[in-house]
């Protein structure tokens, strides 16, 4: 009896013992954690650097964001189409134009699409683009200063989605706009659609040298959605994508009615034959305003330019420069492989993956295999034109990138995973869920001709879950995904701003010793910038009085300033004299009802006051530059209008 | 003196005839070596004499200057400036290199030397090298000592009226070779690429002074 007991005991505690060893041989299961192998994966230990940078969206915060990859660690906000108090952008005088639009200072966007400028087809670090879907925009941002260089307005544009796309060596940036709408902008009804709205493909310009975009022309394509882009490259260098949905040409309940055509179309467009034709002289100028902004590099000023025209193409009087690829089902994503010959349709609501083949459309244009034609524009039979589809793609699949050998990965928004597919022979070959509802991803390079296939970023649009709730508004989040295996692995979650759409990624060492530093107080040639603090003085010009400041460790000069008064106009002019690297000053005072500023060292920045009631007022840097950031302050005196105080500063 | 003799024990193995060429060649190699050495000095009008650099955890990547011979200068385009605003915090004076009037003798003093060298090498004689190198270890001394001199100045006369950070007997004389610890900077001060030629050239005209010696000494026993 004894012994049973014992034998009994035994057993249990064999079995506990059991128990545990299983227990700890399958550990937290919690769907989605990545292998053990994931933290040293991502670990980038304190001091060094990443290997890519990764470039984005804000979406509807409007700007731009930097992070690190692998670590997922945010380095910056880049301010773009959204005014930012922080560092004055869209507050100081000096930044005010870039918001110029024909509909006045627009001070937000909703910013979807990052674009780096390519050569050879291949991201080359000197720019990144990106689009406002809002009012239609395309901004240029530089990457030796990670700022905001130029903003484009996109006239006869409306949902500026399909956008910013750049052709292989940045000689176009492309842009097609979302809704259809009346062109020229005119009041009519809007159950008139099928008569009178239109879409627009537009053709952007960079003349590298001048770092300037002019709009060179617009095609007008017939009144449906056109959703993305994506230039060809190598054999389809000359063509460039643009995905329909709303074929049906609905105005109401979209949802429904533009969902039911089975196959609606990538419109393929040769914009080499475009630009010919346009230089031709086949293009017919219409009036159109529109803004171009830009930063003046001598004064770092943005100037504002008004046009007035651009040239429109019709594609009946340019045969051959659009034709129409029936695609499965309001495709969303227009993706083009490395080689340049396969051209994926994401059909959002398909079943299947439709797989195009550049060289099988080419055949098919010259066998005048026309299915119909529309407004001039030949559509080509589907089997036609199709290398295959990939079956099983997922549900919702909305965007396909490559890696460097020879597999694509498709995001299925729907079964919120991503699937992984054998570009040759359209096999899917692995799939891994992601945490929740992937839009857009991103394989550094993916969308060009040489990927560097090692991550994917998932870029989500829910997280429920994932991390410690925040109330009702919870952060959109990047996962990492390591694509080097033959199995993908998930690594790493890291929140993102705002809304992430698309984004690009880029080898850190093709940017980042291009980085400035400082800019060089000798050229700079702000027409209120001082270059000592002898030159620092106050002058009056009747209701104006400017200030000439300059800031450097850890004071202002100067920093007692009177015989300002009520109504007056007040121009803060501040110099940053540093010329150290990382070593902005901040500017503010008391009751500014716009914002503070942030100087750069060798910049210039104004912000404009006007006191409402005598009395003094404290002034004091906002970025802590020094140990005596604490003391670097100053006071301006305001006066009643009619007081006689003159103007003097530090008793001069 | 044990190594004196060593040539001269040598020189007794080898008949007189092979004594007078050695004799001639010595003096000849004596006088290219100085040459080189003379005109290797005209290298310290583009090369910086001396390097100080300072370290500290806000600047991993170095601040530094360069005194060359007629200016100071930041090794990055920026860092004289950068140095004089971190100064100003311990009542240190800017350094300007147009209110230095060494820097404005300095050329004409090596220069001057160049060309007593070369006079040197054309007229060749033992008593005018020996001169030579007089001068030298003259203007070496001195340039050194000015330096030091420059640095005490710098290190200890500070405006201890307006500096912010004040800390009792201490001074911020960088060393002369060497490393110091001052405050958050850690200073490095060291012979440049310029300073080391000066020491080279130097070096070669000693090789040459030694050479003409032992040419004179064969030269006296081929006279016995």
């Amino acid at each position: 009896m004894k012994f049973l007991k014992n034998r009994k005991m035994w057993l249990s505690l064999a079995g506990l013992i059991g128990i545990g060893v299983l227990m700890t041989a399958c550990p937290a299961t919690k769907e989605g954690i990545g292998t053990s192998d994931a933290a040293v994966k991502t670990y980038v230990p304190p001091g060094e650097h990443d290997e890519f940078y990764a470039f984005m969206s804000g979406g509807f915060s409007g700007q731009m964001t930097v992070y690190g990859l692998p670590s997922g660690r945010k380095f910056r906000t880049i301010p773009v189409f959204s005014v930012h108090p922080e560092n004055g952008w869209g507050f100081s005088e000096e930044t005010k134009p870039m918001f110029n639009t024909s509909y006045g200072f627009v001070p937000w966007d909703d910013a979807h699409h990052p674009e780096l400028s390519m050569t050879d087809g291949v991201p080359d670090g000197r720019y990144i683009f990106i689009n406002a879907n809002n009012t239609p925009r395309v901004a240029r941002i530089d990457l030796t200063r990670f700022e905001t260089e130029e903003i484009l307005e996109i006239p006869n544009s409306a949902g500026n989605h399909g956008s910013p796309f750049v052709t292989e060596n940045t000689e176009y940036i492309i842009a097609s706009t979302r809704f259809s709408i009346p062109i020229p902008e005119a009041d009519v009804p809007i159950s008139s659609y099928k008569e009178n709205f239109k879409g627009t493909l537009s053709f952007i310009k960079l003349d590298a040298d001048a770092e300037e975009m002019s709009l060179d022309f617009q095609i007008l394509v017939p009144g449906y959605n056109y959703d993305l882009a994506h230039a060809g490259k190598g054999p389809s260098h000359d063509w460039a994508f643009f995905t329909t949905y709303n074929t049906e040409e609905a105005t109401t309940l979209l949802e429904v009615n533009a969902s039911r055509n089975d196959k609606d179309f990538i419109a393929a467009v040769n914009w080499v034959k475009a630009a010919e034709a346009v230089r031709a002289g086949k293009a017919k100028e219409m009036p159109a305003k529109y803004f171009r902004n830009y930063v003046d590099h001598d004064t770092r000023i943005a100037h504002s330019e008004e046009n007035s025209s651009v040239r429109v193409l019709n594609p009946a009087d340019v045969p051959g420069l659009i034709y129409f690829l029936p695609t499965p089902k309001s495709p969303h994503g227009v993706d083009v492989d490395p080689t340049g010959e396969y051209i994926i349709g994401n059909g959002k609501l398909a079943t299947v993956l439709p797989v195009h083949s550049f060289s099988k459309m080419l055949k098919a244009i010259e066998n005048e295999a026309f299915e119909t034609v529309i407004n001039g524009i030949p559509v080509l039979k589907y089997d036609e034109v199709l290398a295959g589809e990939v079956l099983d793609p997922g549900l919702g699949p909305l965007h396909t990138e490559f890696d460097n050998k020879g597999f694509a990965y498709t995001s299925a928004f729907i079964t919120s995973e991503i699937v992984k597919w054998n570009v040759e022979t359209r096999e899917v070959v692995d799939r891994i869920p992601t945490f929740y509802s992937i839009g857009h991803l991103m394989i550094p390079g993916g969308d060009s001709k040489k990927p560097w296939g090692k991550y994917v970023v998932a870029l989500n649009k829910i997280t429920k879950d994932r991390y410690l709730p925040t109330g009702p508004e919870l952060c959109q989040a990047g996962q990492l995904i390591d694509i080097s295996g033959d199995k993908m692995k998930l690594l790493l979650d890291f929140p993102l701003d705002g809304e992430p759409h698309y984004a690009q990624g880029i080898p850190a060492s093709l940017i980042k010793d291009k980085s400035v530093r400082i800019y060089e107080l000798e050229k700079n040639n702000h027409p209120h910038a001082i270059k000592s603090e002898k030159q620092a003085r106050v002058e009056r010009d009747g209701k104006d009085v400017h200030i000439y400041l300059s800031s450097i460790r850890s004071h202002f000069t100067p920093d007692n300033i009177e015989g300002i008064k009520v109504g007056d106009t007040v121009y803060w002019h501040l110099t940053n004299l540093e010329q150290d690297w990382d070593v902005p000053h901040g500017f503010a005072v008391k009751g500014a009802n716009n914002a503070e500023l942030l100087v750069m060292p060798g910049e210039t920045r104004t912000l404009k006051w006007q006191p409402q009631r005598p009395d003094v007022y404290p002034f004091y840097c906002t970025d802590f530059c020094s140990a005596l950031h604490q003391e670097m302050q100053g006071y301006v005196r305001v006066s009643p209008a009619d007081s006689n105080v003159p103007i003097t500063f530090n008793g001069r | 003196m044990g190594g004196a003799e060593k040539p001269f024990l040598f020189l007794n193995t080898v008949n007189l005839l092979q004594m007078t060429k050695r004799n001639n060649r010595l003096i000849h190699t004596g006088r290219w070596i100085l040459l080189a050495g003379v005109l290797l000095l005209g290298l310290v009008f583009v090369l910086p004499l001396w390097k100080i650099t300072l370290e500290a955890p806000q600047y991993p990547e170095g601040l530094g200057m360069y005194i060359r011979i007629n200016t100071v200068e930041g090794v990055e385009a920026n860092n004289l400036n950068q140095i004089n605003n971190l100064n100003h915090y311990i009542g240190m004076k800017p350094i300007h290199p147009d209110t230095i009037p060494e820097l404005k003798i300095m050329p004409w003093v090596v220069l001057s030397l160049i060309i007593l060298g070369l006079l040197v090498v054309w007229h060749w004689k033992r008593s005018a090298l020996m001169a030579w190198l007089g001068i030298f270890t003259l203007v070496a001394v001195a340039g050194l000592v000015d330096f030091y001199k420059w640095e005490y100045d710098y290190g200890h006369n500070l405006d201890m009226e307006n500096a912010i950070i004040k800390i009792p007997d201490m001074n911020y004389q960088p060393p002369l070779i060497g490393s110091k610890q001052l405050l958050n900077f850690k200073a490095h001060s060291y012979p440049a690429a310029g300073g080391i030629i000066i020491f080279l050239s130097f070096g070669l005209a000693v090789v040459a002074l030694v050479m003409e010696m032992q040419a004179a000494k064969s030269g006296s026993r081929e006279d016995k």
